[in-house]
């Protein structure tokens, strides 16, 4: 059933391609050593988060765990700008600050890219509170893996959101890992979707292989949440094909788990689903893909001849500056002088001079 | 200027700040219904009304993320914690979240959050509830941490505080809710700037570095070393992160000599900071080694003589300054 809010749907098929191109093209760079740290790859969950993205408003809030690539580039941060961050240079989303782990944007509404696991659920009911107080109707997604979930922090946070009655649905994709520990070494539950029944909202499972479950179960909670502000929680299904990051091989499940789950590739089924309907022919969707290939490309290229962050940087981001009103010092940090180095004479000086002028840190 | 107490001077300064911007809200346990468990925000509830005085349940982890991300998306949220001990359980919102978010996005998403409550070892209530934690949350870039000792200052770091764009820990005096002070007019908007000293008082043979607990038994060292014709300089640092050293460099020149009395323990300690910047900046200036006062470094015992020989006091300060004046 369409809501008047949805996506297209040919369009969300090509924003799943960009995922899926700009990822593959990660994976490259990673191997090549142009990416340092951790990267996780979100290669066969691409369902998921473009599903909900489609039916959501740009101006809901959006905030996710680390294997976040995806929640940037669904929501319209550039492929140009998610791959110079992974190279950590200046044009990056994040100023070549964040990283993988760390992608933000918030023209986009996009909160972050959050690598604590589970630290960033309360973080989501803050957002909803914010939306609710302000009387605002937006609702506020916030995605999590299964081996977030017995984490302290998302516990109060539902129980948080269901007190409060706050706008936000809590997404747990469960492609039943947490690095090696699978869902039934990790939770006392038989199904990760009955811990919401303890925080009285309603909740459900979608196939999160499935694009229009995704957005459909989704759309609902939505024009129910957008009415009367309510928490709500969703367990995906769904599976990466890929480890959990880039040095993990994942000898912990079996070649014919990872195939059950390639034979219901989201892009794979959307594509068939929009063919035999007639809205989508395959000069279409080559098209479509070699622009998504482009775009992955042309996005290392731009991230390689961007220039790194400049060294002050370092110290830019520290405090945030106060206005006219706020009487507030310190409100940059700065760098720590070289001076007072070797102050090799015991005679007493005395002057004074060499005590910093301004020395708020000296 | 009238006498009020530090519990009414936080009580203003937080239904000033309520009153002034509809995005500035008041959460924490007890807070409404209860009026505080200190009975700092007495009367807010009714004035304000449940949207903006709310009460939580105990969650400290999940009220403390709640606050940060709503300031992320512009609220300017006021955090207590029923002690900042029980901050810890929440240790992670404060030191990962809060202060990370500005630089980890790029400069996008700046934190205006202020948390406050007591801080600091009340009367026996062991080692659990005697945390002073400046120390650990000072080592934490983009935390600011300020220390009011008086009740003017309690209002004017406060208001100051929640105008930050930054996360502010304003650590309160568990003991001096009581404490009376002379305190500007209602009419006023007292701001004081975070990271600024003040000087309490003048002399000139030793600099006894002081903030919170330690300000009064200072000035109680200061009072029984003029007898014996010792003049103390005493500074009250008020803020911790910013600190003011152009203040503390200052005193230092002018005496050469230096006492610091710590709230909180020696390892690592906050003192630890200031006699490496001293010796650093203005080496030639002292005349002895520097000597610091703080607590033992053990966990609080319950028993009330050995949590008084765990703890600052006036005495201590005095020996301190008597080994090198
Ligand atoms: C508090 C915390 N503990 C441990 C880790 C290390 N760690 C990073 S990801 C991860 C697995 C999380 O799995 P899940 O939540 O299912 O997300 P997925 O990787 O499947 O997307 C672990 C243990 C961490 N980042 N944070
Ligand atoms: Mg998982």
């Amino acid at each position: 059933m369409s809501q008047p809010e949805q996506r297209d749907e040919v369009e969300m098929l090509a924003t799943m391609l960009l995922i899926r191109r700009f990822e593959e093209r990660a994976s490259q760079q990673y191997q090549a050593q142009k990416i340092g740290g951790f990267c996780h790859l979100y290669i066969g969950q691409e369902a998921v988060v473009t599903g909900a993205v489609a039916a959501t408003r740009p101006d809901d809030y959006l905030i996710t765990a680390y294997r976040d690539h995806a929640h940037a580039l669904a929501r319209g941060t550039s492929a140009d700008a998610c791959m110079a961050e992974l190279f950590g240079k200046a044009t990056g989303c994040s100023k070549g600050l964040g990283g993988s782990m760390h992608y933000f944007d918030k023209e986009h509404h996009m909160y972050g890219g959050h690598a604590i696991v589970g630290a960033h659920v309360p973080l989501a009911t803050g957002m909803a509170f914010a939306a609710k107080y302000r009387k605002e109707d937006r609702v506020t997604l916030c995605f999590f893996g299964d081996g977030a979930i017995n984490q302290g922090g998302f516990h109060e946070a539902l129980n948080l959101a269901g007190l409060f009655k706050l706008p936000v649905i809590f997404i747990c994709e469960n492609n039943f890992f947490a690095m090696g520990t699978s869902v039934k070494r990790s939770t006392s539950l038989e199904q990760i979707v009955d811990r919401a029944r303890g925080y009285d909202m309603p909740s459900g499972i979608i196939d999160g292989m499935s694009f229009r479950d995704v957005r459909d179960g989704l759309s609902h909670l939505i024009a129910s949440i957008r009415k009367e502000p309510h928490p709500a929680f969703v367990e995906m299904r769904t599976y990466r094909y890929r480890g959990h990051s880039m040095s993990d091989p994942a000898s912990y499940r079996t070649k014919e788990e990872l195939e059950k789950f390639r034979l219901e590739d989201p892009i794979t089924r959307l594509r068939a689903q929009l063919t035999r309907e007639g809205k989508l022919t395959n000069e279409q969707f080559d098209k479509m893909d070699k622009k998504a290939k482009d775009a992955a490309m042309s996005s290392v290229k731009f991230a390689e001849k961007s220039p790194e962050p400049p060294l002050d940087e370092l110290y830019g981001y520290t405090y945030a500056p106060n206005g006219e009103e706020s009487p507030a010092a310190g409100t940059r940090a700065t760098k720590p002088s070289e001076k007072g180095r070797g102050s090799s004479t015991r005679e007493k000086k005395r002057t004074g001079a060499n005590i910093s002028p301004n020395g708020k840190q000296a | 200027m009238r006498e009020i107490t530090y519990r009414q001077a936080l009580n203003e300064a937080l239904a000033e700040e309520i009153a002034r911007d509809p995005n500035v809200f008041l959460m924490g346990e007890e807070v409404a219904e209860y009026n505080g468990a200190y009975k700092v925000s007495q009367g807010l509830l009714d004035r304000f009304g449940p949207t903006r005085i709310i009460d939580t349940p105990i969650s400290e982890n999940g009220f403390a993320g709640l606050g940060i991300g709503a300031a992320m998306v512009g609220l300017r949220p006021i955090v207590e914690f029923m002690t900042f001990s029980f901050s810890l359980v929440a240790f992670d919102q404060i030191v990962n979240n809060a202060p990370n978010m500005l630089t980890m996005s790029g400069g996008q998403f700046n934190v205006p959050i202020t948390f406050r409550g007591p801080n600091g070892p009340a009367h026996q209530l062991g080692a659990t509830h005697s945390h002073a934690t400046e120390c650990l949350y000072a080592n934490v870039p983009g935390l600011k941490i300020c220390t009011p000792a008086t009740p003017r200052d309690a209002k004017g770091l406060l208001k100051a505080a929640v105008r930050d764009n930054n996360p502010v820990l304003v650590l309160e005096c568990e003991l001096f809710y009581s404490h009376k002070g002379m305190v500007e007019d209602e009419d006023v908007d007292l701001l004081i700037p975070l990271g600024e000293a003040e000087l309490k008082q003048e002399g000139s043979d030793v600099t006894i570095i002081c903030y919170a607990q330690t300000v009064p038994i200072a000035l109680a060292a200061a009072e029984n070393l003029a007898k014996e014709n010792i003049n103390a300089e005493v500074i009250d640092l008020r803020s911790i992160k910013p600190l003011d050293w152009p203040a503390v460099f200052k005193s230092v020149a002018k005496t050469h000599r230096v006492v610091i009395a710590e709230q909180d323990r020696p390892w690592c300690g906050i003192g630890s900071e200031i006699a490496y910047r001293i010796q650093q900046e203005i080496f030639d200036e002292l005349d002895a080694p520097i000597q610091r006062v703080s607590q033992e470094d053990v966990p609080m015992p319950y028993n009330e003589a050995l949590e008084q020989a765990v703890l600052p006091s006036a005495a201590k300060i005095v020996a301190a300054v008597k080994k090198i004046c």
